[in-house]
């Protein structure tokens, strides 16, 4: 079934051209328009899951190794095809030899005709590859759990949007929109090549602009669609640098064939800025740009002036994490370098508590989930940082469980409260919407990290890999800020649900129309929505709720702790650490995964895929005890395991922290949320710098508003002036210059030449008007004479000598 | 018709002229029927010369109309000289000189029509015929 993976992206697509292009010509009911869409994202879930079953699963299983499209022909075509591109950049002499062979091999392969004309890299100067870019797809362990959340997620998210965006006059185009994003998002995390992941990215960019604007007649979610657009351009012109970066230095953008080359370079320790960190700056300033980094996280609040189902998938489940997907798909080349794991690291770290403070003090519910969003994405980027790739996955995938679920939630929640998305007019609403908010309750303890729920396993991995790292060397600063941020996640989190499920019923007071809410139309006709009691929402609606609410609870087992478990990743495949580790690059082993088990010629062993899995246990960890950069600097658990005698009482002590300062989080929230409602304007009264920093969210907007935006309008008007004064100007100033000198040569020519024409004709008929004059006398017997005498001389002239001649003749006879 | 009878008669009117006196009256209308082209046209230009004469001297109007006269008809007794003389030396049948004087003398009459007309109506306005006191051409 895995030779079928093209029809995955291409059925969104199919079912987003349907909507878009016909749904609106021919009237498509929302039933139908549903029903194309919710379809097409179901049949390749399934498609998916059959894939992935049999690459991975199946007996006659392909699974460590990387399968794309084109190998065995069940989808290829040649994209951009046969450029010659010639490596500048680079160093080692036999991949320089390798290389150089294989364009050769490429040339020979191509026609008389194109044989002709020589390629640059065949000579002995410089290195020279053959740039084939092809369309295809690639499936290996991250491609597949990107494809099962996106379409997973994916699907529970169209069929919640049915029912929320009933009666909505842009409903066709809504779900157009939404199919052209799964379209993207699958060609982002299923393309064979970085054009492709491009391409993706761009697309994902787009279908998120077209989403954030799509009640574009509102001002703030046209700005909100601007400036996602904006920022996003930012982290892609790194991610392109990055990209022309692969070429010029591998000469090829093919997944399998940069990273085998790039795990032959050096490593790059601390302060070292070789080849590969530029290259991984780039992609990471990418990552920091899609993914919702400081600073470029500016984006990502604003967004939520979308639909509330676009906030669910494409700002808390699926786009925000493909700079995740980026990060971990290119591991290799940012495991060689230590400085940026160590900038990935604390940039994480940096934007989780960051975020975290922020959703404290937001009033808005989608805000508080927003930011909480922004938050969990420092915490993957962390686990990256760390080393942790998997880590970070892992809580890519339970994050796409419960921040959908809450989105979604919240979306339920605005349905029920008929677009009231502050949260000071809500409370109590567990009896008005017993579903959402049984739903919600196992969000809300998955994010805050309480065992068993989805969210502990992955946060607190994240944690004991930032404690126990040996990849940077300042793990425990990470591991202290991230803990400071789940104390925050926890606490802001039961404001929450606190301020929405539970305490008294505040939209009772009244309801006035000053804080900003969603508007869409909705019809307005049972008599409960005049009186703005809440309602629980339809079955399409809490039924994705309850799925995904299923997931949140037990979705984390799959990365169960090797606490629990005596040191092992148990159940093989089924645990996310060893199904990921073939495509994690070993920076101590120099090999893509853990431990080989090979013979004695030093191939893997044939039929021991299935032992390998359990050959990644935690003790093949702890014997590589060196950072494979060098030093290692202070490291908090290797401390501790000097203390305990213990790794397992490390990371026992490790979970009761992260699950004590979730409990103190829970109580906090649960202290001024329920206990005592007037605690929190007495905490804010005396913290207000603190609190009113927080509330505005650290100005940061302002500070890019005067720091980016004003500025460039300052250049514009400087241009503006310019263009007006100097160009403008010396345009003016040219027309002035041809008037003047018209003017100057129109006066000569008036008072100069005419002057002497008209002096000279004067002259000349002055002279002769007498004699033409008295030759007309009016006498018609004068103009007769005149004639007669023309008449003899003309006779005299034509005559004169026969004439002549005849009265000579005359006289001489008459003589 | 007549011209055909002529032609036919000629020679029975040679044969008895010849017959019946001794050769004179034979050679006077030899002579007559071709006579000297030369004294037409002196005549001809004398009538030209007096009639030139007359346009450019005479202050009388109606006389200088009279002369115009002489002239056209001194350019007819030239037209119908030659026009005899070529019919009686050549061999062609030259009737255009006879033609072109008829020619003139229509477009005699109606000049002297339209011309008198311009008198009376000169008349009329300037109460003198002497074209010596009318100069208003120069205007």
């Amino acid at each position: 079934m895995h030779r079928y993976i093209w029809l995955v992206p291409l059925l969104p697509l199919a079912g987003a051209a349907i909507n878009g292009l016909l749904g609106r010509k021919l009237r498509f009911s929302e039933k139908l328009i549903g029903g194309i869409a919710v379809g097409s994202i179901a049949v390749a879930f399934l498609i998916t899951v059959a894939a992935v079953y049999s690459y991975a699963f199946s007996s006659n299983a392909m699974w460590p190794q990387t399968y794309v499209t084109s190998q065995d022909g069940a989808f290829n075509f040649t994209w951009i095809p046969g450029g010659a591109v010639r490596l500048t950049q680079g160093s080692q002499e036999p991949l320089a030899l390798k290389l150089r062979e294989e364009a050769a091999a490429k040339r020979a392969a191509r026609s008389q005709e194109q044989r002709q004309q020589p390629i640059p890299g065949g000579s002995e100067e410089t290195r020279g590859s053959v740039l084939d870019v092809e369309w295809s797809y690639q499936l290996d362990a991250l491609s597949s759990i990107f494809m099962l959340i996106v379409t997973g997620v994916g699907l529970c998210i169209f069929v919640f949007a049915t029912g929320y965006m009933r009666g909505d006059a842009g409903f066709y185009r809504f779900f157009a929109y939404m199919g052209l994003f799964m379209f993207s998002m699958l060609v982002l995390v299923m393309g064979s090549n970085f054009l492709m992941m491009f391409v993706g990215w761009e697309g994902v960019g787009l279908c998120s602009y077209l989403l954030i604007g799509y009640y574009f007649d509102r001002q703030e979610a046209a700005n909100a669609s601007r400036k996602a657009f904006i920022t996003n351009r930012v982290g892609d012109f790194g991610f392109a640098l990055a990209i022309f970066g692969v070429v010029a230095t591998f000469g090829t953008t093919q997944y399998t064939d940069v990273f085998g080359q790039a795990a032959t370079f050096q490593l790059e320790p601390l302060g070292h800025w070789g080849l590969l960190s530029w290259m991984a700056l780039g992609l990471f300033i990418g990552a920091c740009g899609k993914s919702a980094q400081l600073p470029l996280h500016v984006w990502l609040p604003d967004a939520m002036a979308g639909p509330t189902p676009v906030s669910a998938l494409i700002h808390a489940a699926t786009m925000v994490t493909a700079g995740l997907y980026m990060v971990t798909r290119t591991n290799v080349i940012f495991q060689h370098s230590q400085t940026m794991m160590m900038v990935v690291a604390l940039v994480g770290a940096a934007t989780a508590l960051f975020a975290a403070t922020i959703g404290i003090t937001q009033n808005d519910i989608k805000k508080v989930l927003a930011y909480s969003t922004v938050s969990q994405l420092g915490f993957m980027f962390m686990a990256c940082g760390v080393g942790a790739f998997v880590i970070g996955i892992f809580h890519v995938m339970t994050h796409a469980f419960f921040k959908a679920l809450m989105f979604l939630g919240a979306g339920s929640v605005i349905h029920g409260m008929h677009h009231e998305q502050d949260m000071r007019r809500m409370g109590n609403l567990r009896k008005y919407m017993p579903y959402t908010y049984l739903t919600f309750l196992a969000g809300w303890l998955a994010i805050c990290g309480i065992i068993p729920f989805s969210g502990f396993w992955s946060k607190d991995e994240i944690l004991w890999n930032a404690a126990s790292t040996r990849y940077i060397p300042v793990g425990w600063i990470v591991w202290i800020v991230g803990t400071i941020a789940a104390t925050c996640t926890a606490f802001y989190m039961t404001r929450l649900v606190a301020m929405t499920f539970w305490g008294k019923e505040k939209f009772l007071n009244g309801h006035d129309h000053t804080v900003e809410h969603e508007v869409h139309n909705h019809d307005h006709e049972t008599p409960e929505h005049h009186t703005h009691i809440p309602h629980e929402s339809p079955p399409s609606m809490w039924v994705p709720l309850a799925v995904l609410a299923v997931l949140a609870t037990v979705g984390g087992f799959v990365g169960i702790s090797t606490a629990f478990t005596g040191g092992k990743h148990i159940g093989g495949r089924m645990n996310i650490v060893n199904f990921m580790d073939p495509i994690i690059w070993n920076p101590t082993t120099r090999h893509f995964g853990h431990e080989e088990i090979l013979d004695s010629a030093g191939r893997p062993v044939e039929g021991t895929r299935e032992a390998r899995a359990e050959v990644v246990t935690a003790e093949t960890e702890a014997t590589e005890v060196a950072s494979p950069y060098g030093e290692e600097g202070f490291n908090l658990a290797h401390v501790a395991e000097s203390k305990l005698h213990s790794e397992t009482a490390t990371e026992w002590l490790f979970i009761l922290i992260s699950l004590l300062v979730a409990g103190i989080g829970i109580g906090l929230g649960f202290f001024f949320y329920v206990k005592d409602t007037r605690l929190p304007d007495i905490w804010a009264a005396r913290l207000r710098p603190l609190y009113q920093a927080s509330y505005n969210k650290y100005w940061v907007d302002e500070f890019f508003g005067w720091a980016v935006t004003r500025r460039v309008m300052d250049a514009a008007r400087g241009v503006f002036a310019f263009d007006s004064k100097v160009i403008d100007g010396g345009v003016n100033g040219s027309a002035w210059l041809t008037r003047l000198s018209s003017r100057i040569t129109g006066g000569i020519d008036q008072y100069f030449v005419d002057g002497v024409v008209n002096a000279i004709a004067a002259f000349i008929v002055r002279l002769m008007s007498p004699l033409f004059r008295a030759a007309q006398t009016g006498f018609a017997q004068n103009y007769a004479l005149v004639m007669v005498l023309g008449l003899v001389a003309a006779v005299a002239l034509f005559f004169g000598a026969d004439i002549a001649r005849a009265v000579k003749s005359v006289f001489a006879f008459g003589l | 018709m007549q011209f055909l009878l002529f032609n036919f008669l000629n020679p029975a009117f040679g044969m008895l002229l010849q017959a019946g006196g001794n050769g004179r009256f034979a050679i006077a209308w030899e002579k007559a029927q071709h006579p000297d082209l030369s004294k037409f046209l002196i005549i001809g230009a004398l009538l030209f010369i007096i009639g030139v004469a007359g346009v450019l001297t005479r202050r009388n109007i109606i006389v200088i109309f009279m002369s115009i006269e002489l002239i056209l008809n001194a350019a007819n007794l030239n037209f119908i000289a030659m026009s005899r003389y070529l019919q009686d030396t050549g061999n062609v049948n030259a009737v255009a000189g006879q033609i072109f004087a008829v020619f003139v003398i229509v477009v005699a009459a109606a000049e002297a029509a339209i011309g008198l007309g311009i008198v009376i109506a000169l008349y009329r306005n300037k109460e003198t015929i002497w074209v010596d006191e009318i100069d208003i051409l120069k205007w």
